[in-house]
């Protein structure tokens, strides 16, 4: 199962179209969490809004994920280490406030196991090929790195606390 | 939840909008608060309250956050409060600080971007969660 998602807070109904149109062509139906949509899918299966506990068992069985560029997901799929595409939404067709997920999407390209579409054609091609588990948790010395940053401080301030 | 590792040897209190994520993440004791953002002002001025009343019940020892607005305020509520925050800027606004980070500003003790490109005085870079 493919599994699209773009987040519980806007509607993102050129994507949902979009995926609904090239689904047919897909080797393996597709599961939709479509928020506040108008746009009604006919090719998959779809849910506005799916809780948080039975969204992570989606992102556990299915074999890829196709999500606006959401950091929420991009988390999820790096603890489950699926294979992501993002799909950045855009301001200026009101698909959010500002462009900060054209910003993720730039960031986030030419990870392993991420690939970034801008367009339907782009998506299509991305869709076909085929997909990298994103990189291990593990592999993230910078998350380590910020985490150790952090506890200094917190530990800092516990000592402080005690000497006073 | 990223974060928890560098947390593990204190006792975290975490506080979230949504009970279920913090259920998905086997964390059974958790302070709720409504969830606010900036086109709602009904729901934010709720969600202040409720964070200024979290952290005068609470008195944490340090303040953690990712944002966004409740996040934002409580952070302020701790500050002015005397408590040491900490501010770790959203890995989702890779252009410039969040808006919400941007507010955050004053009122954190230690404010860290996930940018390396967006370090400058006040704004650390120190790694980042993805």
């Amino acid at each position: 199962m493919i599994l699209l998602t773009v987040g519980t807070q806007l509607p993102f109904d050129r994507f949902v179209a979009i995926v609904d149109r090239i689904a047919p062509q897909l080797p393996e139906r597709i599961f939709a969490q479509v928020g506040h949509a108008h746009y009604r899918p006919a090719n998959m299966d779809w849910r506005p809004f799916i809780g948080p506990i039975e969204f992570e068992t989606l992102i556990r069985t299915c074999s890829l994920i196709i999500s606006h560029a959401g950091i929420g997901t991009v988390v999820m799929a790096q603890r489950h280490r699926k294979p992501l595409i993002l799909f950045p939404r855009r301001a200026a067709l009101d698909e959010h406030r500002n462009d900060h997920q054209l910003a993720t999407g730039r960031a986030l390209a030419g990870r392993t196991g991420i690939g970034v579409a801008f367009d339907e054609a782009e998506l299509l091609r991305l869709v076909m090929l085929p997909h990298t588990p994103i990189e291990s948790v593990k592999a993230l010395p910078e998350r380590e790195r910020l985490c150790s940053a952090i506890g200094r401080i917190v530990a800092e301030e516990q000592r402080k606390r005690l000497g006073a | 939840m990223l974060l928890r590792p560098a947390l593990a040897s204190f006792e975290p209190i975490f506080a979230t909008t949504d009970a279920e994520l913090a259920k998905r993440d086997g964390i059974n004791r958790f302070h709720l608060l409504p969830d606010a953002n900036r086109d709602q002002p009904w729901h934010s001025v709720h969600c202040l309250l409720a964070s200024i009343w979290l952290v005068l019940r609470v008195r944490p020892a340090v303040l953690v956050t990712t944002g966004a607005l409740p996040g934002l305020f409580c952070l302020i509520a701790a500050r002015l409060t005397g408590t040491r925050t900490i501010w770790i800027d959203s890995i989702a606004n890779s252009d410039q600080p969040s808006l919400s980070g941007r507010y955050a500003r004053p009122f954190a003790t230690d404010w860290f971007t996930q940018w390396p490109h967006l370090a400058t005085t006040g704004h650390q870079y120190a790694g980042a969660l993805l």
